[in-house]
């Protein structure tokens, strides 16, 4: 064995056919896994023009070569799939249980084809793979269903991923839950499996994967985990206050989206802390598979107990919609989890919401709801519900901020990039952050190269936010190799103790290599050129590589960032002379014969 | 000279959220963590009035100063 199980699972709803085929591992290699082969895949299985809500579009649920394994972390896996949201490749993360499981009931990867005629769910245990009726979970909401189905698998250790009534509904922003509490939240893949008509998939998995080089991966391991637990942010910071533990320090630094990207500073900030969740709300820690960080919050209210909200979330519903009330925000986020409905989009498209209004551009009389004003606790949980529900004017607001911009006649007022909105950094006073906003290939997202471990943070070296010298490489750099650790399986935040050496040495022994750094980092690379070329054969091209305008050209009004623009022109040819594009920002020939793509 | 100083994260625990402190001028933010018994070394991101700065900085009057032990999160 070799990390990979070598299998694919290739289930067709429209004829009902399941296979399962073997996964070529040199080809898997290649692209790590996760991620990166979910985009080969894809690329190579579909037409980057189709529709993504037709039928022909696919979904990919993919592993890479470390879920499942005893690395820390080894939780992740990949949702891959063309993004009804953005029009680009989508590829959205989730922890929890569910990719491990999966692992271990013996697959890489899960390929879904076409359509059901009417709702099913997919049973997988072991070899026993089966399509199901699901025309009783149909409309249910994502922790009764959860419940249901594992109560229907008779199996307390079944996974269960499952969409909401927002992806039922295709809602744009929707989308996909395991193990109750963890998502695939972005790009609207939820919408993709609520096309097809496809509810759930319950995994259980007896199995184990085995390293290629068992004595070298437990020495290995060993040093790993003894990195991450000495390192103060893994060791300390994230198990103590969660990600919400960057409110503050956003805050402090002036730039935190307040009244979507009005202002970039939030007077009572701290009052959503990730210090006031721990201190009124939180009642342990929660950790995903192998994980030691345990950054999940268990939080109470009202009598309920669930989880989160994270830090994107609290910024999204806090001060990108001006409220301060820390409960209103976990009651929002509670409807997201129900629903199925990504945080940072629903919280963003009711900013971009409550801006129209305010401007008089969304009127009053054609709402029937509460008033979308900025600071109202009422209107962020209740418009989450609608949005959820799909319910009058929610159902408009449930497809996000870019087609309400657009339907009102004011584009310029969705704070998004390729249609994605953007998450909680204002990119006028993280100049790398925001080049890497503007050049993500899923669009504006923050975990594609998290600049904001350089630029502010000092991990692993403190940069000067404002310059510009050496970001495009940085931006580079930092996407690379998060398309590594994406495609291995593991989670991000360990990129905040290890080096790109450890993932290195955790991909060799396990899989059974003797790669050198820079081939793995060039594996990255490739991943992203892959990336790029599907957006281009989509028709998402260079031109879409861009901000905002408000980023560009209106400073930020005042703060600690006071004065600021992001300066993108500057930045994006030094990028593509990095990338070894082209001036117009297209894969150069020779760069793709390099990487052997094409 | 007045100078009001935000903690967060862990450096709240037995010390306070914020305050207005006097120092004397020429002050630098080391003799700041010192008297308020921080190591510089956790001490991992100091904003002066949101500027990133060392624990060298000379204080100003006025000033707002922000103390975070290391973090991260996303």
């Amino acid at each position: 064995m070799s990390g990979y199980c070598g299998k694919i699972l290739r289930i067709n709803l429209d004829t009902g056919e399941i296979n399962k085929e073997d996964l070529d591992l040199e080809l898997a290699k290649k692209f790590i896994g996760g991620r990166g082969l979910g985009t080969y895949f894809l690329s190579e299985q579909i037409d980057p023009a189709i529709e993504p809500l037709d039928r022909a579009n696919k979904i990919i649920f993919a592993t890479g070569p470390l879920t499942g394994s005893q690395a820390p972390t080894a939780s992740r896996y990949m949702v891959v799939t063309k993004s009804p949201l953005s029009g680009t490749v989508a590829s959205s993360n989730s922890g929890g249980f569910w990719g491990a499981e999966l692992k271990h009931a013996g697959y890489d990867l899960i390929i879904v084809e076409g359509k059901s005629e009417k709702p099913c769910y997919i049973y997988i245990n072991d070899n026993t793979v089966e399509i199901r009726d699901a025309e009783n979970y149909w409309g249910k909401l994502v922790w009764e269903t959860t419940d249901l189905l594992a109560a229907e698998a008779a199996d307390p250790k079944a996974r269960i991923l499952t969409i909401g009534p927002a992806g039922e509904k295709m809602s744009l922003l929707a989308c996909i839950m395991n193990d109750k509490y963890r998502a695939a939240g972005r790009s609207g893949v939820g919408a993709v499996m609520g096309s097809k008509n496809l509810k759930a998939i319950v995994v259980r998995g007896t199995g184990k994967t085995e390293p290629a080089k068992a004595d070298q991966t437990k020495e290995i391991l060993k040093g790993i985990r003894k990195e991450i637990q000495e390192n103060d942010v893994t060791a300390k910071g994230l198990p103590t206050y969660g990600t919400a533990v960057l409110v503050n320090v956003i805050n402090e630094s002036g730039i935190y989206p307040t009244n979507n990207f009005q202002r970039s500073y939030f007077e009572t900030a701290d009052l959503t802390s990730g210090e006031t969740l721990a201190e009124k709300y939180l009642v342990k820690n929660v950790a995903c598979y192998r994980c030691p960080i345990a950054c999940g919050r268990r939080s109470r209210l009202d009598g309920i107990e669930t989880e989160g909200p994270e830090y994107e979330t609290i910024w999204a519903y806090g001060a990108n919609c001006g409220v301060d009330d820390l409960p209103a925000i976990i009651r929002a986020n509670n409807w997201c989890n129900e629903y199925g409905l990504d945080t940072i989009s629903t919280g963003a498209t009711i900013a971009c919401a409550m801006e129209l209004y305010e401007k008089g551009i969304i009127k009053p009389d054609e709402i029937n709801g509460p008033a979308l004003k900025f600071g109202s606790a009422e209107a962020i949980v209740e418009w989450t519900r609608k949005m959820g529900a799909g319910e009058g004017f929610g159902a408009k607001l449930a497809n996000g901020s870019y087609q309400l911009g657009q339907e009102y006649g004011a584009p310029e007022l969705s704070m998004s990039v390729k249609k994605l909105e953007m998450p909680a950094y204002d990119p006028r006073g993280v100049q790398g952050h925001g080049l890497q906003y503007a050049t993500s290939n899923r669009g504006g997202c923050h975990v594609r190269g998290y600049m904001i471990a350089p630029e502010i943070l000092g991990i692993p070296e403190k940069l000067d936010r404002f310059s510009l010298d050496g970001k495009a490489l940085w931006v580079k750099a930092f996407q690379d190799l998060t398309a590594v650790i994406d495609s291995l399986g593991l989670c991000l935040f360990t990129s905040f103790a290890l080096t790109a050496d450890d993932y290195k040495d955790m991909f060799n022994a396990i899989v059974g290599e003797d790669w050198t750094t820079e081939a793995l980092l060039e594996a990255g690379d490739r991943i992203w050129n892959l990336e790029r070329i599907f957006n281009l054969k989509a028709g998402v091209g260079p031109e879409e590589d861009k901000l905002p305008s408000r980023l560009l050209n209106d400073p930020i009004p005042d703060g600690p960032s006071k004065g600021h623009v992001h300066r993108l022109p500057d930045l994006l040819p030094k990028y593509y002379q990095e990338r070894g594009w082209t001036e117009e920002g297209i894969p150069a020939e020779a760069k793709l014969a390099q990487l052997g793509i094409t | 000279m007045p100078v009001e100083v935000r903690l967060f994260a862990t450096f709240r625990e037995g010390r306070f959220k914020e305050k207005q402190m006097e120092f004397p001028q020429a002050s630098s933010l080391a003799d700041l963590l010192e008297h308020l018994q921080i190591a510089e070394t956790e001490a991992r991101i100091l904003l002066v009035n949101g500027t990133a700065v060392s624990a060298e900085h000379k204080l100003a009057p006025h000033d707002v100063v922000s103390i975070f032990p290391p973090m991260a999160g996303g």
